[in-house]
C-alpha cells in the first residue's frame, strides 16, 4: 500500500467521523442541514478515491450517486421541507455539547476496539474503512436519540446510511447492483418521510416528537 | 423442459405481484381492484405449487430449497386468503368513510408490492438482495400502516419506520460485514455474496468477523421480526393500521425477518470456531415469551393483544430455532406455519368483530358469540388455537418444543413453561370477557357468512394439522430440520 493513497483514504474516512461529531451539537435546522451536505461530500470523495486506489470503476457510480443524491439533492428537498413547514427558526434542544462530544468520543472509541481486532485478517484500508464507518453509524444512533423533531431524525438515519456506504465501498469488489439498491432505497425513504412529515404536521400542529409521546401518554389509561 | 417450466414459474412468482402492483395504481374502481388483487395472489399461489414439482436449479441470484419452498407456497396461501378477507373488509370501510377510493388504489398497490417483496426475500440467493427484498417489504407495510391518517396510524407508522429502518440499516452491516468474511477466500464480486457459495466456504471465514456479522443480522432482522426488546414498533403498527395488514404482518413478514436470520444461522453453524448462534437466539426467544405474557394483562386495545401474542409466538420459534436439533427444529417449522395460519384467522376474525362493533376497545366488546354467533366462535376457536390448547395444531409443535426443551436443557424448560402457561392463562381470561358475558354496544348485523370463508379455511386447517400431517410434509420438516443443524 502506497503511504500517500493510504493516507488521504484515511483522511477523508476520518473527516466523516468529524462531521458526525459537528452534526451532534448543532440546534438550528439549516446549519444541520448544510454540515448533513457536507457530511455526504465527505462520503463521494471517500467513495470516489476508493473507486480510484481500488481500480473499482463501478465505486465511481456509488460516489457520483452519493454527490448528486445525497450531497445536493436530498438537503434541499428537506431544506424546502423546513422551509414549507415554517420551523426553520426552531431553535432545537440539545444536551449540553460536553456531554454529547464525551458519549461521541466514546462511541468512536469502541468502534475502533471492536472493528480493529476482528478485522485483523483483512488489508489495512478496509480494516479502517470499516472501523470508521461503524463509529459513524454509531453516531448516526446518538443523533437520533438525542433529536426530538422529525427533520432531524431523518438528517441522523440519512448520515447513519452514509457510514454505511463508506462501508460497503470499503470491501473490496461488492457488486454494484446492491449500491444502486440502497441508493435507490434511500430515496423512496425520502419521499415516504416527506409525506410523512406533512401529514404529522397536518395532525399534531408539529414535527416535535415529544407532541407525539405527550398525546401517546394521554391514550393509554 | 421442465427446467423451463421452473423458471417460468419462478418468474411468474416475481412478476404477476409486481404487475399487478403496477396495474393497481392506475385502476381507479376499487371493486376491480380487490377482485384483481385476488386474482394476482391466485395466481401467485398457483406458481408457487408449480414449484412444489419442479425446481430450477440456484444461480446467483434466485434459488429454490427444500426451506424456502415451504414458506413461499404458506406465503402465497396466505397472501391470498388475505386479499379475500381484504375485499369484504375495505368495501366496509369506504362505506363507513375511513377509506377514500383514491387510497385503496394505493392500498391495493402496496400490498402486491409487499407480495412481491416477500415472494423476492424468500427466492433470494443473494444476500444483499434478500436484504433489498426486507427493505422493500418494510416500506410498503410503513405506507399501509398509516393509511388512515388518523393521529394514532401516524405516530405508528412514523415508529415502525424509524425502528423499522434502524434494524434494516444494522443488517446492511451485517450484511456487508459477512461479505467481508468470505471475499478473502472466495474472491472479490457476485459468488461471495451467493448463500449457497457462502455455505460451502464458511467453515474457512474469519470466525471473529462472522461473530460480528452475526450479532449485527440478528439485531437487525430481529428487530423486523419484534424480538423483545426489539419490539416497540410491533403492537402499534399492527393496532392501527388496516386488519389485513395486521394480518399478513403477523403472520407472513414476521416469517420473512426469521428465515433471514435462520439463513445465517445456517452459515454460523457451518463455521466451526464460530460462536454458536443458539444461545443467544434462545436469550431473546425466552425474552419475547416471557415479556409478552406479562403484557396481555391490561391491553385495553384488541388489536393490540394480538400483537403481543405475536411477539409470543415469535418468541416461542426463536427458542426453538435457538435450541436446534431435530427435534427442535422441526417444532420450530411446524410452529411458524401454525402459528401464520391461526394468527391470520384470528386477525380475520378481529377485523370483522372491530367493523360490526365500531370500536377496538376490549373493555366495549362483550357477548359476542350471542349476538355474532359465526364471528364469535370463530374467535375462540382461534384463540383457543393460539393459546396452545389440543386437540389444534399449535398445541403439537408448542408441545414438541417444551419435550425437546425437557430432554436437552432441562432449566430452560422452567422458564419456557412458566411463559407458555402465563400467555395461555391470561389470553383465555381475556377472552372470556370478550367473548361471552352480558352484550353491550351495538348491535349492528355482522357481515354475510361468506365473508367467513378465509378465516374457517385457516382454522380447518390448523385443526387438521393437530390430528394429522400429511406424509410427504413430516418427511420434509424432518430434512429442513436436519439441515438446519
Amino acid at each position: 500500500m502506497h503511504g500517500l493513497e493510504f493516507d488521504i483514504a484515511h483522511l477523508l474516512a476520518g473527516g466523516m467521523v468529524v462531521i458526525s461529531l459537528l452534526l451532534l451539537y448543532q440546534d438550528r435546522l439549516y446549519a444541520l442541514l448544510k454540515v448533513f451536505a457536507l457530511h455526504s461530500l465527505t462520503l463521494a470523495l471517500a467513495v470516489g478515491w476508493q473507486a480510484h486506489i481500488q481500480e473499482a470503476h463501478h465505486l465511481y457510480v456509488t460516489a457520483g450517486i452519493a454527490l448528486v443524491f445525497k450531497a445536493i439533492v436530498i438537503p434541499i428537498a428537506l431544506y424546502r421541507i423546513v422551509r414549507q413547514l415554517g420551523i426553520h427558526r426552531t431553535l432545537e434542544v440539545v444536551g449540553g455539547v460536553g456531554r454529547d462530544m464525551l458519549a461521541g468520543a466514546a462511541l468512536v472509541a469502541l468502534a475502533i476496539l471492536v472493528m480493529l481486532p476482528v478485522t485483523a485478517g483483512t488489508d489495512a484500508v478496509a480494516r479502517e474503512d470499516l472501523a470508521f464507518a461503524l463509529a459513524v453509524v454509531l453516531l448516526g444512533l446518538l443523533l437520533m436519540v438525542n433529536r426530538h423533531n422529525a427533520v432531524s431524525l431523518v438528517i441522523g438515519f440519512m448520515s447513519l446510511e452514509n457510514g454505511l456506504v463508506l462501508a460497503a465501498a470499503g470491501a473490496r469488489g461488492m457488486p454494484l447492483a446492491v449500491e444502486i439498491s440502497v441508493a435507490f432505497s434511500v430515496l423512496i425513504a425520502l419521499i415516504v418521510i416527506g409525506i410523512f412529515l406533512f401529514r404529522i404536521r397536518e395532525r399534531f400542529d408539529s414535527v416535535d416528537m415529544q407532541a407525539m409521546d405527550a398525546f401517546r401518554g394521554g391514550r393509554r389509561r | 423442459m421442465s427446467g423451463a417450466l421452473g423458471w417460468m414459474a419462478l418468474a411468474a412468482l416475481l412478476a404477476v405481484p409486481a404487475g399487478a402492483a403496477l396495474l393497481l395504481v392506475g385502476l381507479p374502481s376499487y371493486r376491480l381492484g380487490a377482485g384483481l388483487n385476488v386474482g394476482a395472489a391466485l395466481l401467485s399461489l398457483l406458481a408457487s405449487l408449480i414449484l412444489l414439482w419442479i425446481r430450477p436449479d440456484a444461480n446467483l441470484y434466485l434459488r429454490v430449497d427444500d426451506f424456502n419452498i415451504y414458506l413461499i407456497v404458506l406465503n402465497n396461501l396466505v397472501s391470498l386468503t388475505t386479499s379475500a378477507f381484504s375485499a369484504g373488509y375495505i368495501a366496509h370501510e369506504l362505506e363507513s368513510g375511513r377509506l377514500t377510493p383514491k387510497y385503496l388504489r394505493f392500498y391495493h398497490a402496496m400490498y402486491q408490492a409487499l407480495v412481491f417483496a416477500m415472494n423476492l426475500a424468500f427466492l433470494a440467493n443473494n444476500i444483499g438482495l434478500l436484504w433489498v427484498a426486507i427493505e422493500l417489504a418494510t416500506l410498503a407495510t410503513v405506507l399501509m400502516v398509516g393509511i388512515y391518517r388518523t393521529r394514532e396510524a401516524l405516530e405508528a407508522a412514523w415508529k415502525y419506520f424509524i425502528l423499522g429502518s434502524l434494524g434494516i440499516a444494522l443488517a446492511l452491516f451485517g450484511t456487508i460485514l459477512v461479505y467481508l468474511a468470505a471475499q478473502p477466500i472466495m474472491g472479490q464480486g457476485l459468488p461471495a455474496m451467493a448463500w449457497d457459495q457462502l455455505l460451502i466456504h464458511a467453515h474457512a471465514f474469519d470466525p471473529a468477523l462472522l461473530n460480528l456479522a452475526f450479532i449485527f443480522l440478528l439485531l437487525g432482522y430481529g428487530t423486523k421480526a419484534g424480538l423483545v426488546p426489539l419490539h416497540a414498533w410491533l403492537p402499534d403498527a399492527h393496532a392501527e393500521g388496516p386488519t389485513p395488514i395486521s394480518a399478513v404482518l403477523s403472520g407472513l413478514l414476521l416469517n420473512v425477518a426469521l428465515y433471514a436470520v435462520l439463513r445465517f444461522k445456517m452459515l454460523m453453524n457451518a463455521n466451526p470456531s464460530a460462536l454458536a448462534p443458539g444461545p443467544l437466539m434462545v436469550g431473546l426467544g425466552l425474552s419475547s415469551l416471557l415479556f409478552a405474557g406479562c403484557m396481555f394483562y391490561r391491553r385495553g386495545d384488541i388489536k393490540r393483544l394480538f400483537a403481543y401474542s405475536s411477539i409470543e409466538h415469535m418468541g416461542i420459534i426463536t427458542f426453538a430455532f435457538g435450541m436446534g436439533g431435530p427435534l427442535a427444529n422441526f417444532a420450530g417449522l411446524l410452529h411458524m406455519t401454525m402459528h401464520s395460519l391461526t394468527k391470520s384467522a384470528i386477525f380475520f376474525a378481529v377485523g370483522h368483530i372491530a367493523q360490526v362493533k365500531g370500536t377496538q376497545r376490549i373493555s366495549t366488546i362483550h357477548g359476542l358469540t350471542a349476538t355474532h354467533p359465526l364471528l364469535g366462535w370463530g374467535l375462540v376457536i382461534g384463540v383457543v388455537a393460539i393459546a396452545g390448547m389440543p386437540p389444534f395444531g399449535v398445541f403439537m409443535s408448542e408441545f414438541l418444543v417444551v419435550s425437546s426443551t425437557f430432554t436437552r436443557q432441562p432449566w430452560l424448560a422452567l422458564p419456557l413453561v412458566a411463559g407458555l402457561l402465563l400467555g395461555f392463562g391470561t389470553l383465555l381470561w381475556r377472552l372470556h370477557a370478550i367473548a361471552f358475558g352480558e352484550s353491550q354496544g351495538t348491535q349492528a348485523l355482522g357481515p354475510a357468512p361468506i365473508t367467513a370463508l378465509p378465516m374457517v379455511t385457516h382454522l380447518a386447517l390448523v385443526l387438521v394439522a393437530g390430528f394429522w400431517l400429511p406424509g410427504p410434509l413430516v418427511t420434509w420438516f424432518q430434512n429442513v430440520a436436519a439441515l438446519l443443524g
